[in-house]
């Protein structure tokens, strides 16, 4: 059976070689802080499998993750100077030799990912699934990810498997620290969950709840949802303890509303929330170091006018829809 | 009601613009601390948090392939071909990414698409190249604003078209978590159909901003032009030459 976790030891390799290259850098002011980073974030996704497998203690990697974020923090991570890539004009000159045959490996993930989404689950050897159950679409990226690079390899007449990680080590020195932030970001979202953060704010959405005004729960439900996915990040921390609070007592017990489209309404409502928070960095803050936008909220800006809207249609969506 | 202090600190500390590495670590310390955990249990609920979520950094194993198409000239190619179909400006392309999006999100193809595998490489390059077409030069705030904007059309096109997918995750959390807690049986198939109304609207509402975003770009070039605002370091050449961008 193909195991996700090989697909973390291969970046656990990647983020070790990118150490290594860091580490001879000599363009970079902040050499052996910055090699320590990548170093210690490569080790902590082996060790992460035996957290997971539960055969070592979580509270070593959780104090490695903490060493990481001061690195970060304190500017002991930076990049070098040296730009060893292809210029514009060599790329110019490249495009016209390769014309359309650039996209060929590019297409490639879209397509295996495609595969492995739609035919991996049906998979199976002797009645055992070829691919780990629940993980097919994390394999297929990282499958898409080796195929589309031996393919770019072949197509580009690329000899040497140091330029594609060369490369790829380039754009992960871009991205820098906010390659971690969702991770940390995640780890947040659990110290939340078990201090009691979303019971606290449940409550006190509770105690705002209003009895007799349909319009009135609606509106807090799914506003609700949003602020609460605002502060963490992620609807589906703020979909149960919204739900416990007010969707459920209110919205279905005592107005009688269609679950299914209650709940499906509501947890829209939340994503409507995370198209407006750098809590959800892998979504709004990782594009803004791939696509090397000055400001950390460009993205965020973009996105807060199609926001805004939407969560209104939710509301109306909601109240016409779901009490019928 | 103490810990909702660990809420705060995370809301100063984003909008004091300290680093977001310092403010979430000292965040879930201060917010594991007011609520009863040991140091102890703070670590070990940091560990199980990062082993429980590394399946979102996955997507860093494309960028070996990326940067080598990168760098034998994929986004100048990605430019040469929007330059031939005379149709297709920025607003165009944005809405047309936002339907492909949306659509193949549904039927379950969520990673197919994303800002490392489709919108750095291919995307923002040709939204961008669309614009340099009708106006010559781009400041650089411009042609931020947008692949700002590519990024965030990937993101609204990738929520509101998941949940139309009966085994994405969303449905699947709102399934199991009510009819385990509420003794419900709640069908997968129906609250996917019941994303669909969002779906729509979200597809109007940004697919006609993407379609308005033409009209916003002519004027910010007029307001430029009329600024005297440099067009010098402006692009039409590509984000891909390493400036320093992130402080």
């Amino acid at each position: 059976m193909i195991k996700v976790e090989w697909f973390y030891w291969l970046i656990a390799a990647f983020f070790l070689v990118v150490a290594y290259m860091v580490f001879r850098d000599d363009t970079n002011p902040r050499r052996i802080t910055s090699a320590l980073f990548w170093a210690l974030l490569g080790l902590c996704f082996p060790y992460s499998s035996f957290v997971v497998a539960k055969t070592l203690p979580a509270w070593p990697l959780g104090l490695t993750v903490v060493a990481i974020a001061c690195i970060a923090g304190f500017h002991g991570l930076a990049h070098g100077t040296q730009e060893k890539t292809t210029s514009p004009q060599e790329r110019q000159r490249l495009a016209d030799r390769f014309g359309n045959k650039l996209f060929v490996p590019v297409l490639i993930i879209p397509v295996v990912t495609g595969l492995f989404a739609t035919f991996g689950t049906k998979l199976s050897i002797g009645g055992q699934p070829v691919l780990e159950p629940l993980s097919e679409t994390v394999i297929g990226l990282g499958a898409s990810a080796i195929v589309a690079v031996i393919v770019g390899m072949w197509v580009l007449r690329t000899p040497h498997p140091a330029v594609p990680l060369h490369e790829g080590r380039r754009l992960t020195e871009n991205i820098g620290w906010a390659s971690v932030l969702p991770q940390l970001l995640a780890m947040l979202g659990l110290v939340f969950a078990t201090a009691g953060v979303g019971k606290a704010i449940g409550d006190s959405a509770g105690q705002i709840l209003p009895r007799g005004s349909l319009v009135a729960a609606v509106v807090l439900y799914c506003v609700g949802m949003a602020l609460f996915t605002i502060i963490m990040g992620n609807a589906f921390a703020a979909f149960p303890v919204m739900t416990a609070a007010i969707g459920f007592p209110l919205l279905i017990q005592h107005f009688h509303g269609n679950a299914p489209a209650v709940f499906a309404i509501g947890m829209l409502s939340g994503y409507c929330g995370t198209l407006c928070t750098p809590m959800a960095a892998n979504f709004n803050i990782v594009p803004v170091a791939l696509l090397e936008l000055r400001s950390d909220y460009a993205v965020i800006r973009e996105q807060l006018p199609t926001a805004v809207p939407l969560l209104a249609c939710n509301i109306a969506l909601m109240y016409f829809l779901a009490f019928r | 009601m103490l810990v909702l202090l660990g809420v705060l600190l995370v809301v100063v500390g984003f909008a004091l613009r300290l680093n977001p590495m310092l403010v979430v670590t000292a965040a879930g310390l201060v917010t594991g601390a007011l609520g009863g955990m040991s140091p102890m249990e703070i670590l070990d609920a940091f560990g199980t948090g990062f082993a429980g979520s590394r399946s979102i950094v996955i997507f860093l194993l494309v960028l070996p392939v990326i940067g080598l198409v990168e760098r034998n000239g994929l986004q100048e190619q990605s430019r040469r071909l929007i330059g031939r179909m005379a149709r297709l400006t920025t607003g165009r392309v944005m809405a047309l990414y936002l339907l492909v999006r949306q659509a193949t999100c549904a039927i379950g193809l969520l990673s197919i698409g994303g800002h490392a595998q489709s919108v750095r490489p291919i995307v923002a390059p040709m939204a961008e190249a669309a614009a340099v077409k009708r106006h010559g030069r781009l400041s650089r705030r411009l042609s931020e604003r947008i692949r700002a904007f590519a990024a965030g059309t990937d993101n609204v096109g990738a929520f509101f078209g998941e949940d139309i997918f009966v085994a994405v995750g969303a449905v699947l959390l709102i399934t199991s978590f009510v009819d385990t807690t509420y003794k419900l049986q709640l069908r997968p198939l129906d609250v996917a159909l019941w994303a669909i109304p969002t779906a729509v609207c979200a597809l109007l509402i940004h697919g006609f901003r993407s379609l308005r975003l033409d009209r916003t770009i002519a004027r910010e070039v007029e307001a430029d032009a009329a600024r005297g605002e440099p067009a010098a370091e402006a692009t039409g050449e590509g984000f891909t030459a390493g400036e320093e961008v992130r402080p």
